[in-house]
């Protein structure tokens, strides 16, 4: 069965915090219902479903739904495919929906990795004897740089893509994060200081890389009769789409990301194309995983993302393709090192019409949030979702 | 570049035997009976048909590189994907050259590197 316009998003909250050592990773989780629930105009007592991914403590669901007091629960999901879950989890929920198992549902996200010290991208961790890929990667130095900088040194090799082009995205990023008062880096850059920035994994310098943030947010999807009841623009769910992507056996292509297939199907159940998409939230864990995912998603043909990019083209009020109008992962936010919640709520506030005036893409009625979890040039997760403005 | 100390991989009982002809320097892969298809890393089915009719087979340790990069650590090396003269691409570190040096679509060969108590694991050189 279709999606299409089966669910709403009715509430959306992004934490302001970007370092929280003063409060527990449960306590983030509750502070982002909390949010999302006050924005919706709904209470605790009305949400029937929960959705949580990896970052959430203890058995997800099981610990959650008791540090919330939310008993009224007949529907919960945890399905985690890293940073892209949110946004998947987003299209559950409107299956739940559609489906009778619940009426409104909470998706949490929060984590707190900048006060915990992680070396998050160029850290090898420690091995665990049961995943089956960790005796032949972590002892190569497995990283999640490396990981990216794979991908986009294959990606210059075939299509000429330069540091250069790369270095727009965090421009771009750059232009928007100025306007936003929580952005963790404000500072407009130049394509000079990613270029000179210093290099992390060849050819990824630190400007290529996003932040690493304490923090968290959180959406309320509900029932469309329930969305119209209430006092807030109707955000409907158009098209979803998922994929995974790994190196069956051997043979993986790092050129291209499960975004390929994720979004064929989301842009099949909306019946819209690229080039109806008004606004793009892009996962930005790194400016390669923009580049290759734009070029995945159809916005340009692939091995021409780097030209698409250049010149300002995804900058608000300047670009074809207003992107990440936060600031996005690479200048803002990327709360337990997963950027897919802030990936939707961004989209909700540009449809809303809520997003900092400086910003804002006008009549911005069909937006589209991607997120990629996991590692780019391993396996990895990839969600989709195209939401519309309903009149 | 110097070397790091590299972990010690974590065989299970269906590694195994990759690991103990790592230790006598020899590189194994899977071969899928099924489709006639290598497969990489090696495993009890294979995934291309979920079957169990899988062998060990050993490599020619001949192969050319994929992709790569240099991470920018204390003691800086070399991850990379390296394409196999048998098909399958593994994920590994190149070895025996400096940065300024590589090429993607070199020839490489493989070579084992010790590790912290573990067997060797393997990685590639300049053919």
């Amino acid at each position: 069965m279709s999606l299409r316009g089966s669910a709403c998003i009715v509430g959306a909250f992004e934490h302001p915090t970007r370092k929280a050592p003063d409060r527990s990773t449960a306590q983030l989780h509750a502070e982002v219902a909390w949010g999302a629930l006050q924005d919706a105009g709904l209470s605790k007592d009305d949400v029937d479903g929960y959705f949580c991914a990896g970052d959430a403590p203890g058995m997800g669901p099981l610990s959650m739904a008791e540090y919330l007091g939310l008993d009224r629960l007949r529907h919960v999901d945890s399905t985690d495919i890293g940073g892209s879950s949110p946004i998947a989890h987003v299209a559950h929920a409107a299956a739940a929906i559609a489906t009778g198992r619940c009426n409104v549902a909470l998706i949490t996200l929060a984590g707190r990795p900048r006060s915990e010290g992680q070396a998050t991208g160029t850290a090898t961790r420690r091995q665990d004897p049961a995943i089956p890929d960790d005796q032949f990667e972590i002892p190569m130095g497995r990283t999640v740089a490396a990981a990216y900088a794979m991908c986009a040194m294959r990606h210059m090799h075939e299509f000429g893509t330069t540091s250069e082009q790369l270095a727009w995205i965090k421009v771009a990023a750059s232009h928007h994060a100025q306007h936003n008062p929580h952005a963790m880096l404000r500072k407009v850059v130049t394509v000079q200081e990613v270029v000179e920035s210093p290099l992390v994994a060849d050819p990824l310098h630190r400007l290529d890389c996003c932040v690493i943030s304490d923090g968290g947010g959180a959406l309320i999807v509900a029932r469309p009769e329930i969305a119209r009841s209430l006092q807030r623009p109707v955000v409907t769910v158009r098209g979803t789409g998922e994929a995974l992507k790994n190196h069956a056996g051997g043979y993986n292509d790092l050129t291209f990301s499960g975004a390929r297939w994720s979004g064929a199907r989301a842009f099949e159940e909306a019946g819209v194309t690229p080039a109806d998409i008004r606004y793009a939230s892009i996962y930005d864990s790194f400016t390669i995983t923009v580049l290759i995912q734009l070029e995945d998603l159809g916005f340009c043909a692939k091995g021409e993302g780097g030209r698409f990019v250049a010149d300002g083209n995804l900058i608000s009020g300047v670009g074809k393709l207003p992107f990440n109008t936060d600031g996005g992962g690479l200048c803002s936010n990327h709360p337990a090192n997963r950027g897919g919640m802030t990936k939707v709520i961004e989209a909700v506030r540009q449809l809303r019409g809520e997003a900092h005036p400086a910003v804002q893409v006008k009549d911005c009625g069909l937006a589209l949030a991607h997120g990629t979890g996991g590692l780019l040039g391993h396996r990895h997760g990839s969600a989709t979702v195209i939401l519309e403005r309903m009149a | 570049m110097s070397e790091r100390a590299i972990q010690a991989p974590i065989p299970d009982p269906t590694t195994q035997p990759f690991w103990d002809a790592a230790a006598e320097g020899r590189l194994m892969i899977g071969l899928c009976r099924d489709t006639g298809r290598h497969f990489f890393p090696p495993r009890g089915v294979s995934p291309f048909t979920l079957s169990p009719h899988v062998e060990l087979v050993p490599a020619s340790g001949q192969g050319v590189l994929y992709s790569y990069t240099v991470m920018r650590t204390a003691t800086p090396y070399m991850p990379a994907m390296v394409e196999l003269a048998e098909g399958p691409r593994i994920f590994t570190n190149l070895v025996d050259l400096e940065p300024e040096a590589v090429r993607i679509g070199m020839k490489l060969r493989v070579v084992f590197r010790a590790t912290e108590g573990g067997p060797p694991v393997p990685m590639f050189a300049p053919a």
